[in-house]
């Protein structure tokens, strides 16, 4: 039994440390606590790089196999989009609204108040829409279904599954992976109409504006480039966030502490996620 | 120690030297068992020998790492997806906490298993096969509400009606009367014995309730340590001398 070994069984909590420690004395190997913590660490990044690959390989080959569970799309793509349609509802008129408080006394110093429609516009379809829709669903939609899928696993209802002759991968994961991939782009797509006209309410409080005046002005400056790349990088948010959640959810331990852990981190991950995807698309649209 | 082998050459399920461990420790050595048509046999053993464990790997929710598991003629770890889908619709797994879908109504519960392994039945067929299991199981008036409204005992008998409802040939229980009062318990080994005679089932039950065993068991094996420690019948067990099985046998 070489120390690596045990090292490795001790990160999968199977030895005590005690049982390594004392196997270290016998050979003199130094084993001090930061030495088989970071030996531990890498490799569990390794091992869970893996598992998620794993994951995604198998979500992608269950999604082109035959037998897609549709009426169960249908019910996520509903579960998803509506169920965060209030939160984003709100969010996008806000986002409007607080935009164009913010710029305006700085536009109207500049004599430039009419860029005021155009600039909140931009700002909305090219970022605020797509990243804040998709931080709000990675918090409603990803932790709702790391705990569903978590608390399936601690009571063995998708075991129950597995011995129904159903594919839990085909029947819980792909359906829920697709319909954040789909339905997040459209709830970002109504943040960003909700935003612009949060926007003309607000221009509205200090000003006298129409709303087809504001409206042609804000659609005037922006251009399909400035919608496309936001809109392409919304399918990836929704991605992220199904798969995250559906990896944290299916992979949770068999406590039911497990079930706060995988919605705690289905959020937290996706969250960070969501930050990484668009700071690569940002870089790519970029060279673009 | 094993006592009084029963003797039966109809064998649905052959487990031959079982392994399994989960890193270095080893739940199941070398354990070796038969099911025989029509018996309802017994494990029993205290909590860490392995019971549930055995169970799982016979419809390979947990894979051995060793040994080999034949029920009714395949042999379970050597199968492929749909093979084993075949394998899987012979067996009814009752769970220990019952499994049954929170987000499905008694009807979806039920109808989720009928459909996906019986794929050609009508709406009337399926509907006709809900009532049936619902009767036998003694709960015909819930068919609407959600898992949420039921009671523990109310629970473990639809997901006992969902395990029946495909017709298997093997049934497997996961500590069935587990977390349930002495009327209820007494209820769910009725049920065990009344679905054992009605479907012609050969069923193996994990469990340490004694009462349980005593109105169910044809036959038991006890495990302890992940081993095989004791084989025989009910009699056998209740005249042993033997401390372990004293333990269990002589505290009701």
């Amino acid at each position: 039994m070489s120390y690596q070994y045990l090292a490795d069984l001790q990160m999968m909590r199977t030895v005590p440390i005690s049982h390594i420690r004392k196997y270290a004395r016998k050979k003199t190997i130094d084993l001090s606590d930061e030495t088989l913590s970071n030996k531990n660490k890498i490799a569990e990044i390794f091992r869970n790089a893996g598992d998620v690959a794993l994951f995604i390989v198998n979500v992608v080959r269950n999604t082109f196999s035959r037998g897609f569970e549709f009426r169960e799309f249908l019910k996520q793509c509903y579960q998803v989009g509506n169920k965060s349609l209030g939160l984003i509802s709100v969010t996008g008129i806000v986002i409007g609204l607080v935009l164009t408080i913010q710029s305006r006394p700085v536009l109207v110093d500049f004599g430039a108040v009419n860029m005021l429609p155009g600039m909140v516009a931009i700002s909305i379809i090219r970022e605020m829409g797509p990243v804040i829709t998709a931080l709000i669903c990675a918090g409603k939609v990803g932790s709702g279904i790391g705990a569903e899928l978590g608390s399936m696993r601690v009571t063995e209802q998708i075991d129950a599954m597995e011995v129904s002759s159903t594919n839990p991968v085909r029947f819980l994961i792909v359906p829920r992976v697709l319909a954040t991939t789909l339905m997040i782009p459209l709830l970002a797509l109504y943040a960003d109409i909700l935003g612009i006209l949060g926007s003309w309410i607000a221009s509205n409080i200090k000003g006298d504006v129409s709303f087809i005046l504001f409206v042609s002005q804000a659609f005037g400056d922006v251009d399909f480039i400035d919608f496309l790349p936001a809109f392409i990088k919304s399918f990836f948010f929704g991605a992220v966030i199904g798969l995250v959640g559906c990896y944290k959810g299916f992979n949770a331990g068999r406590g039911t502490e497990s079930v706060g852990v995988a919605a705690n981190s289905a959020v937290v991950i996706g969250s960070l996620l969501v930050i990484i995807v668009d700071l690569i698309a940002v870089q790519i649209t970029d060279l673009l | 120690m094993k006592e009084a082998k029963i003797n039966t050459k109809d064998a649905i399920i052959k487990i031959d030297n079982l392994q399994k461990h989960f890193g270095e420790l080893e739940v199941l050595k070398d354990v070796s068992l038969e099911l025989h048509k029509g018996e309802n046999l017994v494990v029993l053993g205290k909590s860490g020998t392995g019971k549930s464990v055995l169970i799982k790997c016979i419809v390979r929710l947990l894979d051995a790492d060793g040994g080999t598991i034949n029920v009714d003629g395949d042999e379970v770890n050597s199968l492929k997806s749909k093979e084993l889908d075949g394998v899987r619709a012979k067996i009814g797994f009752l769970f220990q906490s019952g499994a049954l879908y929170d987000s499905m109504t008694v009807r979806e519960n039920l109808t989720f298993p009928l459909t996906r392994i019986k794929k050609d039945l009508t709406t009337e067929q399926i509907n006709a096969k809900i009532a049936e299991v619902l009767e036998n199981v003694g709960l015909p008036d819930v068919i609407d509400k959600m898992p949420s409204e039921l009671s523990g005992g109310m629970r473990k008998r639809i997901s006992l009606a969902r395990t029946i409802i495909v017709d298997p040939l093997i049934m497997l229980y996961d500590e069935p009367t587990t977390g349930l009062d002495p009327v209820t318990s007494d209820e769910i080994s009725f049920l065990i014995n009344d679905i054992q005679k009605k479907y012609k089932t050969s069923s193996i039950i994990i469990t340490h309730d004694i009462e349980c065993v005593r109105a169910v068991a044809n036959r038991i094996i006890m495990l302890d340590k992940g081993k095989v420690y004791m084989e025989g019948s009910l009699a056998d067990f209740e005249k042993s001398k033997d401390e372990l099985v004293q333990a269990f046998f002589k505290t009701k």
